[in-house]
């Protein structure tokens, strides 16, 4: 931290600036003819004119450009000095909880290993429930299965109830009920919060209420310790009710966490009882990717004006088990159907991973893939938008790179069906 | 999922009970026969349609409430013998009565919708049935591929059009997602043909609901997007930066087979292929 400070701070010399002011200075010479080569930039003519050499004038700055220097050192160091601290990442404030009184209990449904944005409107509300109680209250997070998420800390998270063991991976409701169970007696939090959505979170909170006897608000979107407001006959109507001790919460219930940083500090639960569960996961049944509608398919293969070979395109979708999607161009030659177009004037997506192969990335396309997670590119031209936006871009020949990733699946598959690995995912 | 599957012969006949409610039209507030309950029923009829037409009364459609509901004709409608219908009270609570006449009835299999379409609509009854009679239940099913020697092969509906097979003791309960086959067309001749066989039963008011107060639904606001920025010159940056992704990996110099390798890595870890 010092020595980096030690060269961000600008050392300014003024003795050395004022001599390269004053070109009468009889030092002058030797703090300004310092050029690239070492060779003299300002030499007296034989006509006692002062003559300058222009190329040993500047030097070459961080990008590789050459940089003429017009203030002598006066301004572009200051100013380059200003700079990098303002690119210093801020550290936000720690937001600490010692001996919490009590706990706020989320149940955030980590889709795909990490918190969704329901889970993080779902946290905010916590601190909000939290803060309304007397007593210093700590928001505690129950978290279920593999976790893949990093950012516990800046979400609001207090305390992480990490329960990743085996008997938690797969949909295993009972199992994961005694452990909200095992919660309830070691806690008593005066509220539990999950969010109402299709992910398991509705699931799971109606089975605790009900195990419970509590009686919970569904849907509810605007809570505060006293009342909550909930959509009630299928979001027809609002009820307007006490807030109980148990809550489904909708989307976008409160604004999340974004000022403060949290401990996130891990906390142990006793043994819980092991469960003879009466539902057995048989694993994730194949369905086909192209019955799927476009707007909820999960992984979409999507083809632009750099496909030439569509063939092996509409193989490479059902080889990855990707649903099938297209930018205009590619609707508009014919090549793809109207409904398979991605973007303002066609269907706007919410993949999780967004392959695009050829697509350069117009606006209209981004904005349809605005919601997705994660983008990978395949195309050629490296300075396109689509490279710009994607986690992970691949510059060369489509035809070979989707060859090379067939291949490789192919394995994957026939590995996986060696391995007997029957319910993956 | 072909469109007939009907239960392989069992020794004993599975009895399925199908909970219906009255359903609301979203649009213009018409009563109706609610959507995801219509689809249990459905599910529940192609369950026992074995082509043979005396067997016809092994599911049961049961109603807790007001006999009298035009909403209830629309699945009688749909080929239905009789509705069984325990009067109550319209506010009074249906999960004690209901949980009483199921541990009485002990069917295998108890259908429901996942969320009713008039009042609280929480989705819990199914749950509190569930905890009542101890019976496991499975939300979300869109279909019921096999019930053979005691167990039931259920399919879930996942978000994004997945499907989960599970496997499940009977008896249980599984409330019916919309993805699940769409309900037959009711005709009003066999509708108001239809039976209500009626049974009077006694049930506490509820009286938590009575403190809640009602509205239309208001429109929720749009959440904002809040700039908090400190200088100027990071509101300016703010209004006018064209948004860009934090700039992912770029592979240029490498060849197709590392490419292709990267790309297959992230996928693996998204946890895409299956």
């Amino acid at each position: 931290m010092t020595d980096q400070n030690s060269f961000d701070v600008l050392r300014r010399d003024p003795r050395a600036e004022r001599i390269i002011r004053n070109r009468l200075h009889p030092l002058h010479d030797t703090y300004i003819n310092t050029g690239a080569g070492g060779e003299l930039t300002e030499v007296r003519g034989p006509s006692g004119l002062l003559r300058k050499n222009p190329h040993n004038v500047g030097f070459i700055g961080p990008n590789g450009i050459k940089r003429i220097d017009r203030l002598k050192g006066n301004a572009a160091a200051s100013g380059k000095g200003r700079r990098s601290s303002a690119a210093q990442e801020t550290l936000l404030p720690l937001h600490q909880v010692e001996n919490p009184d009590f706990y706020v209990v989320v149940v955030p449904d980590m889709v795909g290993g990490r918190l969704t944005g329901q889970d993080k409107d779902v946290i905010g509300q916590a601190h909000k429930l939290a803060a309304g109680i007397e007593g210093n209250g700590a928001v505690l997070a129950v978290c279920f299965g593999q976790s893949k998420e990093e950012h516990f800390d800046t979400a609001g998270v207090d305390r992480l109830l990490l329960l990743d063991d085996e008997g938690y991976e797969g949909y295993c409701p009972e199992q994961r009920l005694a452990a909200l169970v095992q919660v309830e007696s070691a806690y008593k939090p005066p509220f539990w919060l999950f969010p109402d959505s299709v992910d398991g979170g509705s699931d799971l909170g109606s089975r605790l209420a009900a195990r419970i006897g509590e009686r919970p608000a569904a849907q509810a979107w605007q809570v505060n310790n006293q009342t909550s407001i909930c959509r009630g006959a299928a979001g027809t109507i609002d009820i307007t009710r006490t807030t109980p001790r148990l809550l489904l919460l909708a989307q976008e219930c409160a604004d999340q966490i974004d000022e403060t940083r949290h401990e996130a500090l891990p906390v142990e639960l006793g043994s819980v009882p092991t469960v003879i569960a009466k539902l057995q996961d048989q694993g994730q049944v194949a369905v086909d990717p192209n019955a799927i509608s476009l707007a909820e398919a999960e992984f979409i293969l999507a083809a632009g004006n750099g496909i030439h070979n569509w063939d092996q395109f509409h193989t490479a979708a059902s080889v990855l088990g990707a649903t099938e999607g297209a930018s205009r161009v590619a609707v508009d030659d014919g090549f793809m159907p109207r409904v398979r177009q991605v973007g303002a004037t066609g269907t706007w997506v919410t993949a999780r991973v967004y392959l695009a192969v050829g697509i350069s990335g117009a606006i209209q396309h981004m904005q349809g893939i605005g919601q997705c997670d994660k983008v990978i590119a395949i195309n050629t031209d490296a300075g396109c938008d689509m490279v710009k936006r994607a986690a992970l871009s691949t510059i060369g020949d489509s035809q070979e790179i989707l060859d090379e990733l067939m291949k490789l699946v192919q394995q994957f598959r026939t590995q996986q069906s060696e391995g007997g690995d029957q319910d993956a995912a | 999922m072909q469109p007939k599957q009907s239960i392989a012969a069992t020794d004993k006949d599975v009895k399925i009970v199908s909970l219906i409610s009255v359903g609301k039209h979203p649009q213009s507030g018409r009563v109706r026969r609610a959507d995801q309950d219509s689809r249990a029923v459905e599910l529940g009829m192609k369950l026992l349609d074995t082509g043979d037409s005396t067997r016809g009364d092994s599911l049961v459609v049961l109603h807790a409430g007001d006999p009298k509901e035009p909403g209830l004709r629309g699945y009688a409608g749909m080929g239905l013998n009789s509705v069984r219908v325990l009067e109550l009270d319209p506010a009074a609570d249906a999960v004690a009565p209901l949980g009483e006449y199921l541990q009485q009835f002990a069917p295998d299999i108890v259908l429901t919708g996942v969320r009713a379409e008039g009042g609280e609509s929480s989705g819990m009854v199914p749950y509190q049935l569930a905890e009542k009679l101890g019976w496991p239940i499975v939300p979300r099913v869109a279909d019921i591929i096999s019930v053979e020697a005691g167990v039931a092969e259920v399919l879930q509906a996942l978000p994004r059009g997945q499907r989960r097979s599970l496997k499940i003791r009977l008896p249980f309960i599984a409330s019916i997602d919309s993805a699940a086959q769409d309900a037959r067309q009711s005709a009003y001749g066999p509708a108001s043909r239809a039976m209500m066989d009626i049974e009077v039963v006694d049930s506490s008011t509820d009286q938590l609901r009575e403190s809640w107060s009602e509205a239309p639904a208001k429109k929720r606001p749009k959440r904002l997007k809040v700039i908090k920025a400190k200088t100027a010159a990071e509101r300016f940056k703010a209004a006018t930066a064209k948004s860009q992704g934090e700039g992912g990996k770029v592979m240029q110099n490498e060849s197709a087979a590392e490419q292709a390798q990267a790309i297959f890595d992230l996928l693996l870890e998204e946890g895409v292929l299956r």
